[in-house]
């Protein structure tokens, strides 16, 4: 967003993607792409900030050890000390480990949420836009009603109804989340599928799902990908708003959300230590997500110019 | 215009209509049965099965379905059994609340964001451009409840400027009387939407920026401030009409945090109360009213744009 695009040479590969879309997918191509990347100065802030988050969420627990399952009253509402790093919550719990614990499930989720709603997602858009006519609208029209009720609103009523699992978050929220996607690679699909390699493919007697499979959506693999990268953002911070209003994953499961929802009771009384890291680690997540989405985008803007 | 309206109009009626089976899916899905939800589990089958026929859910789901829907169109969405009160008198008695907290906000947002939006357009890659850039990236990535709560934790509790809660009044002029603690929910819902409004605001000005007839409006003389009004300002506002009309669900979600971390009155803090209550009649029907809102957003917004942008109704 900030940046601009930065350059990128024409390779032999590129020349070779202009007139065989389909080479897009060979490893070549990919290569120059992430030489290309590494040049966003963005988009690496986001992939490290993202690996050192992921690194910290996974690995931490193997060297910095926590109980994170059985509260210790003797332990509750300690200041930032020796033995607790960031101090420990009104249940005894140590709030770094909590972060770590809390950052598993928080990733686990997101990654999972976007990759299945990008994919169902990109699949809806690519048949609606591709088939058009009565299916496309019928199709779009279903797009229409669900994205009408914002997600946080159908979230908080299904996690009434039914007790939050991690299974169930990802299936409700990718239920949720494919809807852009599909909006997205429709679009995407009206423009490719008037492409000369497109009739070339029908001309040559291919079918309609190679079409789609082996030619519309590689090509707009792009802008799914770039979107798959905000859609991990995004599922961070429904899945920290939806703990933070206490309709989360229940106890003893834990989650970021839950653990401001904690510290906010006692934000009057000065235990800054329980709001602060679990607030800025959501933050600085869900930013790297962003940066590295916008690298992403900036990358391939810059690549199609050249094209 | 006129073909253009009525196709559009055919469309989001086509989409109510998908909302209602949806919200009439999700009545359904309550495990066990309303009659049970709402009884408890101590009713008797006799009891049940009376609960059943009174409220007509002994009949096939196209009849229910039916009735559900003419309640709709009479504008009965439902009763709380929970609070022994219609949900139509909810809404009507706390959707005023809500129009004055968005309202309001949404307002300051526009008068930040729109002029914000050209100014960075203008000064693009300089400082102004990249702290605003980077402060509205920064707000768009933060929950809006840990915006609230830092504001809270820094004009409530740090200095004792403004109240950590809204007005606690449950009418609209008493919710006005109140001014100071409405301060810091709608700075939370300003910056918010500053920040979606700002970042569209920018892409929009450069675009025009770069439109020939800016080039001639320069070029024949027209003092920067013309320029900036009566070309800039005036095209670069189509897509932002567009994007006001399709914040609605954003505009309500965050309206939900909002008003559970500053317990305003409103909607939101209803929904919130009815979830943990499982008061499903208030929750389906406020969803329902969220939906028709988001339905008339997009609609309003693609109307407004068809009037502002002539090529968009010929296209």
């Amino acid at each position: 967003m900030a940046d601009p695009p930065v350059p990128v040479e024409v390779s032999g590969e590129d020349f070779d993607t202009l007139c065989a879309p389909e080479v897009a997918r060979g490893r070549g191509a990919h290569r120059s792409f992430a030489a290309a990347f590494l040049e966003n100065r963005m988009g690496v802030a986001g992939l490290g900030i993202v690996s050192a988050v992921a690194a910290f969420c996974f690995l931490g627990p193997l060297v910095y050890h926590s109980d994170q399952v059985h509260a210790n009253v003797a332990l509750t509402n300690l200041a930032p000390g020796a033995g607790h790093p960031l101090g420990t919550d009104a249940n005894g719990f140590d709030i770094l480990g909590r972060l770590m614990v809390g950052g598993q499930s928080a990733l686990e989720i997101s990654l999972a949420v976007a990759l299945v709603a990008t994919c169902f997602g990109a699949l809806w858009g690519a048949v609606s836009g591709f088939t058009g006519g009565v299916i496309d609208a019928i199709m779009m029209r279903i797009v229409d009603v669900v994205i009408a009720v914002p997600a946080i609103f159908l979230l908080i009523y299904l996690a009434t109804v039914f007790r939050p699992t991690v299974p169930l978050l990802i299936v409700v929220l990718s239920l949720l989340s494919w809807l852009g996607p599909a909006r997205l690679v429709r679009g995407e699909t009206l423009s490719l599928r008037t492409r000369e390699f497109v009739e070339a493919v029908r001309a040559a007697g291919g079918r309609s799902s190679r079409i789609v499979g082996r030619h519309i959506i590689p090509n707009a693999l792009g802008t799914i990908s770039v979107n798959a990268t905000f859609q991990v953002a995004d599922a961070i911070i429904i899945l920290a708003t939806l703990s933070f209003l206490g309709f989360g994953l229940p106890p003893p499961a834990v989650s970021w959300g839950g653990m401001l929802s904690l510290g906010t009771t006692y934000l009057l009384d000065g235990y800054w230590w329980e709001v602060y890291p679990a607030g800025l680690i959501v933050m600085v997540t869900v930013v790297a997500f962003n940066f590295m989405g916008d690298g992403l985008r900036d990358t391939l803007d810059a690549r199609l110019r050249e094209r | 215009m006129i073909g253009y309206t009525l196709r559009r109009l055919a469309q989001a009626v086509i989409v109510l209509l998908g909302l209602t089976v949806l919200v009439f899916v999700l009545e359904h899905m309550i495990p066990g049965s309303l009659a049970r939800a709402i009884l408890g589990p101590r009713a008797s089958a006799g009891e049940i099965a009376t609960f059943d026929r009174v409220n007509g859910l002994d009949r096939s789901v196209v009849s229910q379905y039916l009735t559900f829907l003419s309640h709709l169109l009479h504008g009965n969405l439902g009763y709380s059994y929970r609070l022994n009160q219609s949900v139509d008198s909810l809404v009507v008695h706390e959707l005023p609340n809500d129009l004055i907290l968005v309202g309001i906000a949404l307002f300051f947002a526009l008068a930040i964001a729109i002029p914000l939006g050209i100014a960075q357009a203008v000064r693009r890659n300089r400082a102004l451009d990249h702290v605003a850039t980077g402060v509205s990236f920064l707000l768009y990535s933060m929950p809006s409840y840990w915006l609230g709560l830092l504001l809270i934790a820094t004009f409530a509790i740090g200095v004792h400027v403004f109240p950590p809660e809204a007005p606690q009044a449950a009418s609209p002029a008493g919710v006005l009387a109140d001014p100071r603690a409405l301060v810091l929910p709608v700075i939370t819902l300003t910056l918010v939407n500053v920040a979606l409004f700002g970042r569209y605001m920018r892409s929009a000005a450069v675009d025009t920026l770069a439109q020939d007839y800016v080039r001639v409006a320069r070029s024949k003389g027209l003092p920067q401030r013309a320029v900036l009004l009566r070309h800039v300002l005036r095209n670069s506002l189509a897509p932002v009409v567009t994007l006001l009309g399709l914040s609605v669900p954003a505009v309500l979600t965050t309206g939900l945090v909002v008003e559970y971390v500053f317990n305003f009155p409103g909607l939101g803090l209803t929904y919130f109360n009815a979830a943990v209550n499982a008061d499903y009649p208030v929750e389906l029907g406020i969803t329902v009213i969220v939906g028709i809102a988001t339905v008339l957003g997009s609609l309003l917004a693609d109307l407004a744009y068809a009037v502002l942008d002539p090529r968009v109704r010929y296209g």
